[in-house]
């Protein structure tokens, strides 16, 4: 079925001739065969966003539909990968087109040669319906690829292979009701735009830990929960994702730069090779998938990208394994829908987007959850998306921000004048907020007690105390108040530096575990419950202010993760001598 | 064989439309013949049936609709490069207007390039020793990078590009180098500052210049950066040269490709500025960087002016999102006497953490970048209470903290345009000023560093 090109206009393509085509259809235009998607038809017209630049192209042309919807290849070899924007793996398109990429270039986002060892687990006599495990093949020395019965696909397994077979052999046969017999390859195809299928889904309850002390402690996001992460440029947005990407306790995860620069995606691609799962001692990269459309690649694929990305998180949730999915950022996305409703001539809404962009968003966002995956042992899996919003200037109240804000649950609002005095990561911690705090507070309660939450309540009343006191001290100055708010400042400023301040860039420092985040915060809060009864005592302020063991608490951040407890309790006994002491010298004054 | 047109049907400067045509694709260059013999450039936006809409590189002053040829010349807009362009002045459509012979070309590229494949970047970790501190020790410029200087009417930015442009340089490395420099609608005299200065260091004779002044064509501006950086990627990739681009300003070239869309009758995004403005950016400061198994680099430096100094106003904005960092020039800084008026906290170089340390600058380096930072943070927090309450309302170490920031000013920011300090100088300046605050208050440093480091009296 083809068609001719009637008018170009940037990645707008309206072409004639194409009344058999279906909406969604991927189309292949011009003579180099540029990939293409039907947006629209009217009569045999069809408007079409093209993923690659339109550059030479002309009315006249060809366009020819190929039937299917904009799909993705899902099965062995994604992991460790990196792909465009409609998952074309970027290295091998670099073998074949140099340094740049160019036009037109057809490669399979699944390598057909190579060879993976197939285990089976099903065997011949099997009733197995879509979802089921017929086999598993090691793909990484980090992640069990399961191969399931692909949806659609009920029936009785007639023959099962095992041994070395590339994605494209068949490696099983499913008869079903009728006698019909259904070749089951490893690799399977779903259209990017349709959520994958599942038999439930579940309120979150677990939290996801992210190493963060301000993430997991004051406003912790629950494995398949939705978060974002708004913030000026500058601010910290990808060092943040990336921590996330790479110490988030997630088995799969799922990068997305969407319209952003290159070098950080090269950045992810250099570094996640050498850095270690903390769990596992695996290179992070053996547990990654890496979608990559800066923002110099074809706007119309950065649509697509966040679509392909999404999808491929699905069907890992759908093993069973948890998985996060990190979009940097959703603006790039939703200004590539702007541009392309402009070039349709859509009826525009807010500053020029789409009326339809909340509803997209929304759309995104939802495909996150537990869930319990099809199949007969269920099986649990959760995705998690977290996206990164860029608001221009800095400014939330703009369109992307706020139909973001109505969906997600978890928001981290980055602060330009945090990082502007360094401190990082930059999340305010009195416009943040984590809507998770009530399902996750049994979690935490049990695992580590009754304090961490405590401690968590506590400084948080603490930093909002401060907020308060901050505004008096402006106006009259720090002399005008009591002891006990100098020390509630004073504590304030112990939460902000020596606990929710966390360098990325130090070994030591870039991953916490809960129990030391606990630890930490629990010195921090001693110290202040320790000065109060020594004010009460009439301990002189400044001397307690001034205590040696205050040094050690700024770097107690820094402690080896592997011995921090004994550090911390030695910190913890040289606090509470010293403070005696200050009480013992102020009675004797 | 190129077919010629006489079927012009509308003209609204800078859009034209031209009917009857077959075979035009988008984005192709045309040309314009006048009745008088004179040839202007233009290029296809859009084509609908036999209709094009198409731009015109120059103005559309003394066109004739009926006695006006146009030819479309089957490609889109491309460059000539050689080697010989070292040491030339173009146009900023790339025609030499220097008095010397045209260029014999070793290629043709499209001005366009293509987008840089992700997996053939290079990461950018060599360090740049640009010989300025605020940039040195605190928003450290590597090769590959893309960071722009933020500044306003009436700053000194053009001092501050120059000197970079002067005492750039990779420690221990006698790579070839060269200076590609586009003025975008900037004036003779500030290009002339650039030029001279290129000239008085010697510079010219690897320097290429792309002039597109501020009575050239506005249009014309769309393509002038594109222009210098096909050049730069010409010279960087195929002649392995080390290449730093300076496009100044690209405030003129987000006007211009405003003044097309709105001609064009498009929805405009924020401020009148097309909703295409972001990919239109990235499109060229991406071309920056480093490529996988070459040696050369591109590595650029665009200056933009600021309307009303906001750094929320689209351009910033925008270019902040792509670039890998900035650097901000202040204007209280500039009243105040300090040369280069850099504002340290809202500057930033994003790809600092992988050029510094052990083997690249010093092993110190991110711990007193950090520290000073914060200090220097801490201090003006303090001097704004005090300008409030009184000095009396500080407690001591807030004291400290504001001596510190005057004298971090005084001696580490203002440096004087041909200063030229190593990164040690650098580095053990930051210590010397560090000494003024207590000991306690220096936790982003490690005490070994502090032991190491920080200067016995």
């Amino acid at each position: 079925m083809s068609g001719t090109i009637t008018k170009v206009s940037g990645p707008l393509v309206v072409a004639e001739g194409l009344a058999d085509a279906n909406v969604s259809d991927v189309v292949r235009v011009g003579s180099q065969h540029l990939i293409g998607e039907i947006l629209n038809m009217t009569g045999d017209k069809a408007s079409i966003q093209v993923y690659e630049e339109t550059s030479g192209l002309g009315p006249g042309a060809e366009v020819v539909t190929t039937g299917m919807p904009l799909s993705v290849e899902l099965g062995p070899g994604m992991l460790d990968n990196i792909y465009d924007g409609i998952q074309r793996p970027l290295p091998e398109m670099r073998r074949i087109s140099g340094d740049s990429i160019s036009r037109g270039i057809d490669v399979p986002a699944l390598d057909r040669e190579k060879k993976w060892d197939f285990v089976p687990v099903a065997k011949p006599g099997d009733k197995v319906g879509p979802g089921d495990v017929l086999g598993t093949v090691q793909e990484t020395t980090a992640i069990l690829h399961k191969i399931m019965v692909p949806y659609g696909v009920t029936g009785e397994v007639v023959s099962v292979e095992s041994g070395e077979h590339t994605v494209a052999d068949v490696i099983a046969v499913v008869r079903d009701g009728r006698g019909a017999e259904h070749k089951v390859q490893m690799m399977q195809r779903w259209p990017v735009r349709i959520a994958r299928p599942y038999e439930r889904k579940y309120v979150p309850s677990r939290p996801m830990n992210s190493g963060q002390r301000i993430i997991d402690t004051l406003f912790p996001i629950a494995k398949g929960g939705t978060a974002a992460v708004p913030g000026p440029f500058g601010s910290g947005k990808t060092v943040v994702q990336h921590q996330l990407a790479k110490w988030s306790d997630v088995d799969i995860v799922i990068y997305i730069g969407c319209g952003e620069r290159g070098n950080e995606m090269t950045d992810v691609l250099m570094e996640f090779p050498e850095l270690k799962d903390p769990r596992n001692g695996e290179p992070l990269m053996k547990r990654t998938v890496l979608i990559a459309n800066t923002s110099d690649m074809p706007v119309a694929a950065r649509e697509a990208s966040i679509y392909t990305g999404i999808t491929i998180a699905e069907y890992f949730r759908d093993m069973g394994y948890d998985v996060a999915v990190l979009a940097d950022s959703t603006s790039r996305w939703a200004e590539a829908l702007r541009e392309m409703s402009g070039r349709l001539e859509e009826m525009p809404g807010e500053e020029g987007y789409p009326a339809y962009l909340a509803s997209r968003l929304a759309q995104f966002y939802e495909r996150a959850g537990v869930v319990e995956c099809l199949g007969s042992d269920e099986r649990q899996g959760s995705v998690t998306a977290i996206g990164a919003v860029s608001p221009p200037g800095g400014d939330i109240s703009e369109p992307v921000s706020q139909a973001t804000m109505r969906i997600v649950k978890v928001f981290w609002a980055l602060d330009s004048s945090l990082a502007y005095a360094r401190h990082f990561p930059a999340i305010n911690w009195l416009t943040s907020y984590s809507l998770y705090l009530d399902t996750l507070a049994p979690w935490y309660t049990e695992s580590f007690g009754e304090g961490y939450m405590k401690n968590r309540e506590r400084a948080m009343h603490i930093l909002q105390e401060e907020s308060e006191l901050q505004e008096i001290v402006r106006l009259v100055g720090q002399d005008a108040l009591s002891p006990n708010d100098r020390l509630t400042m004073e504590t304030a400023k112990m939460i902000r530096e020596d606990f929710l301040q966390q360098n990325a860039f130090v070994d030591e420092d870039a991953y916490s575990s809960y129990k030391k985040q606990f630890r930490l915060l629990d010195i921090v809060l001693h110290y202040d419950v320790l000065c109060r009864e020594a004010l009460e005592k009439g301990a002189n302020m400044d001397a307690l202010f001034a205590v040696d063991v205050r040094e050690k608490i700024g770097r107690a951040k820094m402690a080896d993760p592997k011995a921090f407890e004994e550090a911390y309790d030695a910190i913890d006994a040289q606090m509470k001598q010293e403070i005696e002491a200050v009480i013992a010298g102020g009675e004797d004054a | 064989m190129i077919k010629e047109y006489k079927t012009i049907k509308e003209i609204a400067s800078p859009l034209m439309i031209v009917d009857g045509v077959e075979g035009v694709t988008y984005d192709e260059l045309g040309e314009l013949e006048l009745p008088n013999g004179q040839v202007r450039r233009c290029k296809v936006l859009e084509v609908e049936g036999n209709k094009a809409v198409v731009q015109l590189f120059e103005s559309a002053q003394g066109i004739n609709l009926a006695q006006t040829k146009v030819r479309f010349l089957g490609h889109p807009q491309q460059l000539a490069v050689s080697e010989d362009m070292l040491g030339r002045v173009f146009n900023g459509m790339g025609l030499p207007i220097d008095g010397g012979p045209e260029i014999l070309p070793d290629a043709y590229m499209d001005i366009n390039g293509l987008p840089m494949n992700p997996a053939a970047r290079a990461y950018p970790a060599e360090f740049i020793q640009t010989g300025v501190s605020t940039i040195d020790g605190l928003n450290t410029l590597v090769r590959g990078q893309k960071l722009p200087i933020f500044s306003g009417s009436g700053l000194p930015h053009a001092a501050l590009a120059a000197q970079i442009a002067r005492q750039a340089r990779v420690l221990g490395d006698n790579e070839t180098f060269a200076v590609v420099f586009a003025a975008i609608g900037i004036t003779f005299e500030e290009s002339e500052y650039f030029i001279n200065d290129f000239r008085r260091t010697g510079a010219i004779d690897r320097t290429v210049v792309f002039s597109n002044l501020a009575n050239d064509p506005a249009v014309e501006r769309i393509a002038t950066p594109r222009m210098a950086l096909t050049a730069a990627e010409y010279l960087a990739f195929e002649k392995d040269m080390q290449v730093l681009v300076i496009l100044t300003d690209i405030t003129n070239y987000a006007e211009a490709l405003r003044e097309v869309s709105a001609a064009k009758k498009e929805v405009p995004g924020r401020r009148g500025y097309p909703g295409y403005l972001y990919t239109d950016l990235a499109t060229m400061y991406e071309r920056a960087g480093r490529r996988q198994g070459k040696k050369g680099s591109i590595t650029m430096i665009p200056i933009l002016t600021m309307p009303e100094d906001d750094k929320t106003h689209p351009i910033p904005d925008l270019t902040g999102y792509i670039t890998e960092g900035q650097i901000i020039l202040s204007r209280d800084l500039h009243r105040k006497g300090i040369v280069p008026p850099v504002d340290v906290l809202p500057s930033l170089s994003r790809l600092k953490d992988k050029g510094i340390g052990v083997g690249k600058t010093r092993e110190d380096h991110a711990g007193t970048m950090n520290q000073l930072f914060a200090a220097y943070s801490r201090g003006k927090d303090a001097k704004e209470l005090m300008t409030i309450l009184g000095e009396a309302a500080l407690s001591e170490d807030d004291k400290l903290f504001a001596k510190f920031a005057d004298e971090f000013e005084r001696q580490y920011v203002s440096q004087g345009n041909t200063t030229n300090r190593s990164i040690t100088e650098t580095l053990d300046l930051g210590w010397q000023l560090l000494r003024i605050l207590p000991r306690r208050e220096l936790k982003r440093i490690k005490p070994e560093m502090i032991e190491k480091y920080m200067p016995k009296d």
